[in-house]
């Protein structure tokens, strides 16, 4: 009996690697620690109706940024792994297994589970709050999207521990990723991972394409709506249209492994490279989803910092939408040098061209608004203004990398490696995190610390450009992308050096990060009078920080771009609002329709994980157990007619004097 | 016709008359056996029986477009039918796209 | 639930804050619609692509059986219709005339799972699986997700049957009715291509 379970456990878990061994006992000692600390303050019922059941927008948003901080740290860690093992040659750090798991998870963690949550937080954050509305169109749905996130990513996170993680890079090409070249269970946990994470993203991408159409307050025209909310816009119908794509090639590559199909094998006619080209439909407008509210931030806190209206707002807003609409015209530049002719390489050498001048103008505007604006530099701004030298040098290095022939050079080396976190991270990462540090105050009604905030920005900026410049030289230098190690007589090491020096600078970034947050919460300044940085120009700074629960006690009438900023310039100028916007700010208060809390999307996404582990480990009864499941809970919630409830006019009132009175 | 001013609890599109639906539903026969036809009974030669056969499958998606999901009467903007409009696009773009670009990898059959 | 939104607004016009919770719905339905046309697209350019890639097992022209591919397309071509009579049953608030015809596009597409299930039986025991080849992995999968799709339609029209027997037509019922005869055609649209491009042109 015990040996049965030895010979189980001995293949169930990952054994043999002193680093692994180690996160197994953090993890138990963690999950330990979670359920003591709960049980003792007895705050099981507040967890689950506070947080696991909501469907507010605004709390939703906080888990997404609470999960990708927590995958920041994972992927984070992984880099650090890799920069040692690459410091010097033929270093025995990690063995060649390990390291291909871990570029691989890097990968994965950080563009789909730290950069999509992070965008989606920030989505939920701001968006209802920015067009006037009380929630998105859809909060169950919406509750839903994170749950299956959360799954998603708990599966994918698990195989480090459970089984082994996937090692065929983050996109997992076959034939390596098929059963024969990758006949472990790492590759099954990735396909099922990002497949359920990537339902709840669909689903988002759905929402908040109705919430900006459907739900705006009245009078903003969509021509005066802010320019994040643009921004989601336009990121949210790219991902409607692209995340199906991706569905359905994991899906394939499952059928691939789980029932010996043939879509991507080098036997049975399978294709190899059809993956590659289906996987990169997708791949490409996921880069553009990513980078558009990067963009949207951008506006917001250039203008804001600048005390002036965005320069451009037109071209901006057709800039944003023409990237999206081009992004799915360009995705055969990502695999240029796989034979399908000079014809098909021409065409999307010029459209990959011609999708680099809506982001020059945007930068261009961006330049624009500054000018003779009246500027000030806190976080928010100074990431801003970082991410402009540094995107711009990234979108230039993409352009090089565009011109086909030349790729044929620059391909899978250190060069596109340097671009595409140049990009990533100049463009991605330094704009969610001025997003951040922007509505920070909006969302928990006090700011993080400014100081400890420079000295994070600054080591980031510092360190990125430490970190990556030198491997534009070494790819063109011939070092290749996903080497584990390199000889002595390349003449790679000095470079390699350099860049992990500057891996480390952004670690110890990171580690400010931290430092600020608990610093902030320790020596907590409050301030939730609602205009947190004195000069918001949006609907977000018009109300309380943090927002109360209905958002709105009344429905704002908007009159037109950057209706709070002209709301204030009114009141200092001693001008009345118009009749119809003050008519419906003194309008009587109006019981509050909201959506109930439910349960189901937690449930369902447990069940979804359930059927995903049985699908890994092949456990019949675990699939079919999970699969009933999500059956079972799509109908109770068809079913379920009691949904909604009021807020009664007498809960608004308090809640809005107590706003008033936190305020002052 | 069955357009009538819809009360406030009503939405668009649930209007049509069974006349709408019985002209669809016959339209969508005829252009079911169209092709059929042409290819069980080898009418045209291969490239034209290709079209006949995309042909009329679009019109028949036209008809239930038109006749059974009433996209003509959605209120503006029209939303539903902008989205249409660039999935189409997008499909297109989807299945000529990889046509192209698999020419030259086509493997071995 | 629709009456705290009422209030007497002019219809037609959505840019007020407030909404009419069940054209939200079905608006984000057309939405997630259009998102399966996506999927299916993919699919179509999978079939395509792989299409010749038989790897000298059985083709698709030796094994597909037309008879059986044209009963299924006039019958859901039927159920796309009955679909549309459960829709103007319930514009006349005939709530028994909504519940039948709306039973009888279920048993429709019941039928039509059936005979594809059988034509699924009958293909693998002529020796073509979806691990055979390149082309029937991608037969099954298009072919396939198409069945699934009509399968889930089946059981959620049954579940939306037994609450109208319950609750009646009511705006919610109403609004789950649209959604579902939308979903139904859609389902009928797809399968135009799949009868086009899967069978037609195999047999061609």
């Amino acid at each position: 009996m015990l040996d049965t379970i030895k010979e189980f456990a001995s293949e169930f878990f990952v054994t043999g690697d002193p680093m692994i061994l180690g996160a197994q006992v953090s993890i138990a000692l963690a999950l330990v620690a979670i359920v003591f600390v709960l049980t003792f303050f007895k705050k099981w019922k507040w967890l689950w109706t506070e947080w696991l059941t909501t469907v507010d927008h605004k709390k939703i948003g906080i888990m997404y940024i609470i999960c990708s901080i927590l995958m920041l740290f994972r992927g984070g860690v992984d880099a650090l792994l890799m920069r040692i093992q690459l410091a010097a040659p033929q270093v025995e750090f990690l063995h060649a297994d390990h390291y291909n798991a871990i570029f691989t998870t890097h990968g994965v963690i950080m563009i789909l589970f730290m950069a999509m949550p992070l965008m989606f937080g920030l989505f939920n954050i701001v968006v209802p709050l920015q067009i006037g509305a009380r929630d998105v169109a859809f909060p169950f749905l919406n509750s839903l999207s994170f749950w299956l996130f959360f799954a998603g990513a708990m599966l994918f996170n698990v195989s480090f521990v459970i089984g082994g993680s996937p090692d065929a890079g983050w996109l997992a090409y076959p034939p390596l990723s098929e059963l024969s070249g990758s006949p472990g269970l790492g590759q099954d946990f990735y396909i099922w991972g990002i497949q359920i994470s990537g339902i709840g993203s669909l689903a988002s991408g759905i929402n908040f394409v109705v919430t900006i159409l459907k739900m705006r307050a009245p009078g903003m025209k969509l021509m005066q709506m802010p320019m994040f909310s643009w921004s989601v816009l336009s990121s949210s119908i790219t991902i409607m249209f692209a995340f199906p794509i991706l569905t359905v090639t994991l899906f394939l590559l499952f059928l691939d492994r789980y029932l010996g199909a043939h879509f991507f094998t080098v036997d049975g006619g399978g294709n190899p490279m059809m993956y590659l080209n289906l996987i990169w439909m997708w791949g490409h407008p996921e880069v553009y989803i990513v980078i558009l509210p990067a963009f949207g931030i951008f506006s917001e806190v250039v203008a804001t910092f600048s005390k002036k209206k965005i320069f451009g707002y037109k071209s901006m807003v057709f800039a944003l939408m023409s990237i999206s609409f081009f992004s799915f015209f360009t995705w055969a530049h990502h695999f240029f040098t796989m034979g399908s002719g000079a014809n098909v390489n021409a065409f999307f050498a010029v459209t990959t061209m011609i999708i680099a001048i809506p982001t020059g103008v945007k930068v261009f505007n961006w330049l624009f608004t500054m000018y003779r604006g009246k500027l000030s530099f806190p976080t928010p701004m100074l990431w801003a203004v970082a991410f402009i030298p540094c995107f711009v040098v990234g979108g230039m290095t993409g352009v090089m990398l565009s011109v086909a022939p030349a790729d044929f050079q620059f391909h899978n080396s250190y060069f596109l490696i340097a671009h595409f976190h140049q990009v990533l991270i100049g463009g991605v990462v330094f704009g969610y995190f001025a997003g951040l540090y922007y509505w920070w105050p909006k969302m928990f009604g006090f700011k993080l610390h400014e100081g400890l905030g420079k000295w994070a920005f600054w080591f980031w900026n510092i360190g990125f450009y430490v970190c990556f410049m030198p491997q534009y030289a070494l790819g063109l230098m011939g070092m290749t992308r996903r080497f584990n190690e390199y000889n002595f007589d390349m003449g790679w090491q000095p470079l390699n050096v350099v860049s992990t020096i500057g891996a480390f600078l952004m670690g110890i970034a990171f580690l400010f990060q931290v430092w600020q947050i608990a610093h902030s919460i320790r020596f907590l300044k409050m301030d939730k009078s609602g205009d947190n940085w004195g000069q918001g120009r949006t609907l977000e700074w018009s109300i309380p920080s943090p927002a109360p629960h209905y958002n709105f006690a009344r429905t704002p009438q908007v009159v037109g771009q950057d209706d709070w900023w002209e709301t204030k310039q009114r009141q200092e100028r001693g001008e009345a609002d118009p009749a119809h916007v003050a008519a419906a700010k003194t309008a009587p208060l109006e019981p509050i329709h909201m959506p109930k809390n439910s349960g189901i999307p937690i449930i369902m996404s447990g069940f979804w994980f359930l059927a995903g582990f049985g699908f890994v480990w092949d456990w019949k009864w675990m699939i079919v157990l999970g699969l009933g499941g999500v059956i079972v809970t799509m109908l109770a919630r068809s079913f379920n007619y009691n949904d909604d409830y009021y807020v009664t006019v007498e809960e608004i009132e308090r809640t809005e004097a107590a706003a008033a009175k936190g305020a002052n | 016709m069955a357009s009538q001013h819809h009360s406030h609890e009503e939405t668009g599109h649930t209007h049509g008359s069974l006349k709408s639906y019985i002209i669809g539903f016959v339209l969508s026969i005829v252009l079911t056996i169209i092709p059929l036809f042409a290819v069980l009974n080898d009418w045209f030669n291969r490239t034209t029986t290709i079209g006949v056969i995309l042909v009329t499958a679009v019109l028949q998606f036209l008809v239930q477009l038109i006749f059974f999901m009433h996209i003509r009467e959605e209120d503006k903007p029209r939303y539903n039918l902008i989205s249409l409009i660039f999935a189409a696009l997008l499909l297109l773009t989807i299945v000529i796209g990889s046509i192209w670009i698999m020419t030259y990898n086509k493997v071995a059959v | 639930m629709a009456q705290a939104h009422s209030n007497a607004h002019g219809h037609g016009k959505h840019d007020h804050g407030h909404h009419d919770l069940e054209s939200l719905k079905q608006f984000g339905f057309w939405l997630f619609m259009i998102t399966d046309v996506i999927l299916f697209s993919t699919l179509f350019a999978t079939f395509i692509v792989l299409r010749d890639n038989t790897a000298g097992g059985p083709i698709g022209t030796d094994l597909i059986e037309m008879n059986g591919i044209i009963i299924s397309t006039f019958i859901l071509l039927t159920s796309s219709f009955t679909s549309g009579l459960a829709l103007l049953s319930m514009n006349k608030g005939d709530k028994k005339g909504l519940i039948l015809w709306l039973a009888v596009s279920a048993l429709l597409g019941l039928s039509f799972i059936y005979l594809e299930v059988n034509e699924f039986i009958h293909l693998v025991h002529e020796g073509a699986a979806i691990s055979t080849s390149a082309f029937w992995s991608a037969f099954y999968t298009l072919v396939g997700t198409h069945g699934l799709h009509v399968s889930v339609g089946i059981v959620w029209m049954t579940a939306i049957i037994i609450q109208i027997a319950k609750r009646g037509i009511t705006p919610v019922t109403k609004r789950k009715v649209n959604i579902i005869s939308l979903y139904w055609h859609f389902l009928d649209a797809v399968w135009i291509f799949v009868f086009s491009i899967v069978y037609l042109m195999e047999v061609m």
